[in-house]
């Protein structure tokens, strides 16, 4: 039975899916978190900290929601306020100075929309965090375990290697926002996701990631046993990597610089 | 006989006066009021560069439908007529009070400005293209924000610039922002904001989510002047609000502080 791009936003976006929290205690060691952007306040849909993978340590940052309504709203649902993404960008250039890969989940219907979030500058936030990651000087790994919400996920994936498990979706837009701003009418959301192209298969399609995880297996202890070994391999190839920020340069320079070339030979 | 006679008028939607629109040219689309007009991207570079300096490059790229997107082709088809443009942004080379520089200007009668691949690519050329010939960037911004109907890929236009940005500020070259209205979503939080200087013209609505989604998902009463560029700056994110009657005789100021001599003199000490 075939499942529909907007079935598949349903999946990502139900709450009794791993957040990212399971992900960090099922694949690391020694999880220690680090609260606080040094700036404003400590923002919970970002949580950040240091870990061990296989022994190496890392950086790891993610975007969590929580699955109780009361989980909910103490992450914000996971809409990160500009604290969250100035935390994040704290951790990475902190993980930059002692030469730890960075490891990212990301689960976000997008950033914070709100009067503060706008007042304490949350595009700026994005912009920075953007700028910063395409020339952050060590390994990066982000993966899309849920909602991929436009730019507000993308702050944490300018990365060398963007995986996505397979019911997650990554999206400029919302389908809902997206059917009622161009046909007005937010009921159509259905036919919308179809037309965004937003699901894991599509953005292996159109190479913005390299890598679809199967869910067969997913909350599974042989999941994340998967995952870990997967994201050492990972680690251990792009470490090895003499040319990592330009071959970062050349994954994002590539988009739309092709169909140019069509027109413009 | 009359009729013929009488002037074309606009009327402000900030006094609600009429206005002749000759008028309103000659005081480069400004009303007496202080409100500032939407203007094109050419007029906005023949307000801003000397006489015939301004070169413009890559303007034959234009914009496919990648994605297949239902209603984008005729979209396209719609926005190149009634701007007469081909993308939604100009970019080139120009000089500012005989200062050289690199120039992009963003198109609002161009679907609002939106950043699809070409606004992106063309963007991310220009920077490449300044850092090669060591020049700054000015860049003018009118933006609804990423192009909904290139999906990811126009998701990824705002990591692209960002990079070209950060390649050519650690080059030590000076990019300048003047952000008008309304500059949103991804282009807000991309290369709009990632300036050494922000300045933004009066009045300009400046945000990154919409004011009226805001309004809807908080249910609160939005603040006065929310998302203004006098709210921008009374929070820190824009260095100074210029009136457009002012802006060359500014931003040519800032060139040449900018400017390779200022720097060598630097070094020198």
């Amino acid at each position: 039975m075939k499942i529909t791009p907007y079935e598949r936003v349903k999946t990502a976006r139900d709450s009794k899916r791993p957040t990212a929290m399971d992900y960090i205690t099922h694949v690391f060691t020694d999880f220690f978190e680090l609260h606080g952007d040094r700036r404003y306040g400590d923002d919970r849909a970002v949580v950040g900290g240091v870990a061990r993978l296989e022994g190496r340590p890392v950086t790891v940052l993610a975007t969590e929601k929580g699955h109780t309504t009361r989980e909910h709203m103490a992450r914000g649902f996971g809409s990160p306020e500009p604290e969250g993404y100035r935390k994040a960008l704290r951790l990475m250039k902190q993980a930059e100075k002692f030469h730890r890969p960075v490891i990212c989940f990301i689960d976000t219907a997008g950033a914070c929309c709100g009067v503060g979030a706008e007042e304490r500058g949350q595009g700026q936030a994005i912009a920075e965090n953007l700028m910063e990651l395409s020339a952050l000087n060590t390994p990066v790994i982000s993966i899309l375990i849920g909602e991929g919400g436009s730019g507000g996920a993308l702050a944490l994936a300018v990365a060398d290697r963007v995986w996505m498990l397979e019911n997650a979706v990554y999206s400029v837009i919302s389908p809902e926002g997206c059917a009622s701003i161009l046909w007005k009418d937010a009921k159509k959301a259905e036919e919308m996701a179809a037309n965004l192209k937003l699901t894991a298969k599509d953005a292996l399609t159109l190479s913005v990631i390299e890598h679809m995880i199967a869910e067969t297996d997913l909350g599974q202890p042989s999941f994340y046993d998967r995952l870990r070994a997967e994201l050492s391999a990972e680690l251990e190839q792009l470490s090895a990597d003499s040319q990592l920020l330009q071959h970062r340069y050349e994954r994002f320079r590539r988009f739309g610089a092709e169909q140019e070339r069509e027109i413009n030979p | 006989m009359h009729q013929d006679e009488s002037e074309p008028e606009r009327t402000c939607p900030n006094c609600h006066k009429s206005i002749a629109v000759s008028r309103l040219w000659a005081n480069q689309n400004t009303c007496p009021c202080g409100y500032h007009f939407r203007i094109s991207a050419r007029q906005r570079i023949r307000l801003l560069t000397d006489r015939h300096s301004f070169r413009e490059l890559d303007g034959d790229l234009q914009a496919r439908d990648p994605l297949e997107f239902a209603g984008y082709e005729a979209k396209l088809e719609t926005a190149r007529i009634s701007s007469n443009e081909a993308e939604a942004v100009l970019c080139g080379t120009a000089s500012i009070l005989g200062q050289p520089c690199c120039l992009f200007a963003m198109e609002p009668a161009f679907m609002m400005g939106s950043m699809g691949t070409v606004v992106g690519e063309k963007i991310t050329r220009l920077f490449e293209y300044a850092l090669a010939h060591r020049l700054p960037v000015v860049g003018c911004t009118v933006s609804g924000g990423a192009r909904m109907q290139e999906g990811l890929l126009s998701l990824m236009q705002m990591a692209k610039t960002s990079a070209a940005v950060r390649r050519h500020s650690d080059a030590g070259l000076f990019y300048l922002t003047l952000l008008t209205d309304p500059t949103a979503g991804g282009v807000t939080a991309s290369f709009a904001m990632e300036g050494d200087i922000l300045l933004a013209e009066p009045g300009a609505t400046i945000g990154f989510a919409g004011a009226r989604v805001i309004e809807q998902t908080t249910r609160r009463q939005l603040p006065k002047g929310f998302q203004k560029a006098e709210f921008l700056q009374e929070h820190g994110f824009v260095d100074a609000i210029v009136p457009r009657k002012a802006l060359r005789e500014t931003i040519g100021m800032l060139l040449q502080i900018h400017g390779e001599e200022g720097r060598h003199e630097n070094h020198a000490v």
